[in-house]
């Protein structure tokens, strides 16, 4: 078990052609991903990495039976591509596109109430089920099959934190990166009520960063639900306030958004929050010690 | 991107948004001359910053004749202000907004912002308006109103005229305020606005409701669908490095440390700063070099980095994903070639093509300190910048 994706998890690469999808539909592939077609409008009928591109993601769906989508399609187009994937009623669509204006967002999470498919992202690395299913940009081989769930609002703090775990003989059920702007599709407590239901995730790794109050919100959802031990990082103490960090998302304005604040909430809610980015996957391990879940948790 | 107060008011003019007739001047002629064409008997003289507090900064005058707005404009034009957010250093005013003084009988508040925890436009008012919002919603919350936006409808007159009667807009005024809600609410969205804040939206004493300050940021991944905004950026309000770096579409933030980082990834870079100072170090940018970089981009970021002349030592975290370390190697290399680099690097690469990366780095035959962790590298490089 794993949450969103799994081994038969069939992948449409919507923007397949441009460059950035092209080397990543390659490493998925290589990973073990089922690609099974891309979209690119115009360039349908042709073939890529052995995988077939068609010109409209509904009918890639209807010829392929894919469940899911990972999109690399420009910022002015994703919001479009995203809709095109609610639209074919797909599972899962995992945006990897950065920099779409937040208005075109708003629309897309109107949009989608009340609708089948689950966004993940955008602006963010994308979901892992480690030797089953790679879907986004995350270098694959730092991934072990195991028992952690990694949930993170940044992409490369996810890396550094499955990276720790694995390099101390801790594997991952399934690491999701939900994206560092401001209006997304899956936040903070959807992943974590998922690994909350599935059986393989013994615990998680929460990863936040300053701006809006997403963690101080899953920190009272864990506090009161989850059944599973869960610690935090959170990036951008040292930020000065009023300045955009790279993220959209990540800014502190009118005092609200502060790390200090996010620990602090989160450390009351019963989340031990790393020190510092290297003590992420040390901190998770005191706690399995604690608990008495490191021997479940180890990489046989 | 920020906007000036005069470029915001002729935007929302252009939406039908109420805003007293003004003008802008770069010199102390021009500033009279903007008078003597308004022709009003009060003229207000308004440094042009792209920062609030500046009334209590002293760049703000009411003018009762043309004598008192060449003193005034003489006066404002070149002072550098310093206020609560210019940082100590303060801002020098090169523009002036020329404005006829109207008879204020009551400042209100109106703002539109996005609301991330219900991921819709908010719109919020009080009628303690001229102070800052944020005392406000401290002190007295129960003073703000708000109606959350449904993308699909837009606001509704019925919203905007409960928040009307809610902050006390006297009755007769109502319908002129709802219009400039609604306004305001379509200037917001047609022109991809982050911020749109009125403070004070006043009642005047002819009967008037106007926006009497207007402050609009705008997202800056919409730009390029609004060209006319774009025409408004002034350079002269932002810091060199940052726009130097904004034409590589580098993120890059001045701060105020010796320590100079390059990382990839807008969370790994915030964690880099933070755990440079955890080892006693200071950071002195924050810099992310993005996933689409080019050997070029990371040449030019390196560039960059070393324009600053506190940089005593350069940190590179990398953990390639998108990105890929080849690239990085590639780029840093070429760049400390160009710059003939003479401070220490310390370099820690991870992900995508990492083996290809260290290879390229330990060819280079340059002295480049390799890490094997954030914390390693960290440590390292806040010794050799002591």
């Amino acid at each position: 078990m794993s949450v969103f994706i799994n081994k038969d998890t069939k992948v449409i690469v919507q923007g397949i052609t441009g460059s950035t999808a092209l080397f990543h539909t390659k490493q998925m592939l290589e990973y073990g991903t089922k690609i099974v077609g891309g979209v690119t409008p115009g360039k349908g009928g042709t073939e890529v990495e052995g995988v077939p591109v068609f010109n409209t993601l509904s009918e890639a769906v209807k010829e392929t039976g894919a469940n899911a989508s990972v999109i690399y399609v420009p910022a002015p187009f994703a919001a479009d591509a995203i809709l095109e994937a609610v639209d074919a009623e797909l599972d899962l669509a995992i945006c990897i596109t950065e920099h779409i204006p937040v208005l075109d967002m708003v629309k897309v999470k109107r949009y989608m109430q009340g609708k089948k498919t689950r966004l993940v992202g955008p602006n963010c690395p994308g979901v892992i089920t480690p030797d089953e299913c790679k879907i986004g940009i995350m270098p694959g081989y730092i991934h072990t099959k195991g028992h952690v769930g990694v949930v993170s609002r940044s992409g490369t703090l996810t890396y550094e934190a499955v990276h720790q775990l694995t390099k101390a003989g801790i594997g991952q059920s399934t690491a999701v990166g939900i994206g560092g702007d401001p209006v997304n599709g899956t936040d903070f407590i959807d992943v974590l009520k998922a690994f909350n239901e599935d059986p393989e995730t013994k615990a998680v790794i929460m990863i936040g960063e300053i701006g809006g109050t997403a963690e101080e919100e899953a920190a009272e959802w864990v506090k009161a639900n989850m059944t599973k031990p869960v610690v935090g990082f959170i990036g951008g103490r040292t930020a000065p306030p009023g300045k955009r960090m790279g993220h959209a998302g990540a800014i502190i304005s009118g005092g609200k958004g502060t790390a200090d604040e996010k620990i602090r909430v989160m450390n009351e809610c019963g989340i031990p929050v790393a020190e510092t980015p290297s003590v992420m996957g040390e901190t998770l391990i005191n706690v399995l010690k604690e608990q008495g879940l490191l021997e479940e948790c180890k990489t046989h | 991107m920020n906007i000036h107060e005069y470029q915001g008011k002729e935007v929302l003019r252009s939406y039908g948004v109420a805003v007293p007739n003004g003008k802008v001047a770069f010199s102390v002629e021009e500033a009279v001359e903007a008078a003597k064409e308004l022709g009003t008997a009060v003229n207000v003289v308004k440094a042009q910053i792209h920062a609030g507090g500046r009334g209590k900064a002293g760049g703000v005058k009411v003018a009762k004749n043309l004598d008192e707005v060449r003193t005034y404009a003489e006066e404002i034009l070149g002072k550098v202000l310093v206020t609560h957010q210019t940082g100590p250093e303060g801002k020098e005013v090169k523009r002036l907004l020329i404005e006829e003084g109207c008879d204020i009988k009551k400042e209100y508040y109106i703002g539109l912002v996005l609301d991330r925890a219900t991921s819709q436009i908010v719109l919020m008012a009080s009628e303690e308006g001229g102070t800052e919002i944020e005392e406000v919603a401290e002190k007295t919350p129960e003073k703000i109103f708000k109606e959350y936006i449904d993308p699909v409808t837009g606001l509704s007159a019925y919203q905007a005229r409960r928040v009307a009667f809610n902050i006390n807009i006297p009755k007769e005024l109502v319908g002129q305020a709802v219009k400039f809600m609604m306004s305001l609410y379509t200037a917001f969205v047609e022109k991809d606005c982050s911020i749109a804040e009125i403070n004070p939206l006043v009642v005047t004493g002819d009967g008037k409701v106007m926006a009497l300050d207007a402050k609009l940021n705008f997202d800056s991944n919409a730009l390029y669908r609004h060209k006319d905004i774009l025409e408004y950026r002034d350079l002269e309000e932002e810091d060199e490095k940052e726009i130097e770096a904004s034409k590589y579409d580098l993120s890059y933030i001045a701060l105020d440390g010796n320590i100079g980082c390059m990382v990839n990834g807008a969370g790994l870079a915030m964690a880099t700063m933070d755990i440079i100072k955890h080892y006693g170090g200071d950071p002195a940018n924050f810099l992310d070099v993005g996933g689409g970089a080019t050997a070029e981009k990371v040449t030019e970021a390196f560039k960059i980095i070393l324009s600053d002349e506190n940089v005593k030592g350069i940190f590179v975290n990398i953990f390639g994903g998108i990105m890929k370390c080849d690239v990085i190697a590639t780029g840093v290399v070429e760049a400390a070639k160009q710059v003939s680099l003479s401070v220490p690097l310390v370099v820690r690469l991870e992900g995508t093509n990492v083996d290809a990366g260290k290879e390229i780095l330990n060819q280079s035959g340059l002295d480049i300190v390799s890490a094997d962790s954030m914390a390693d590298g960290a440590q390292k490089i806040v010794s050799l910048v002591k």
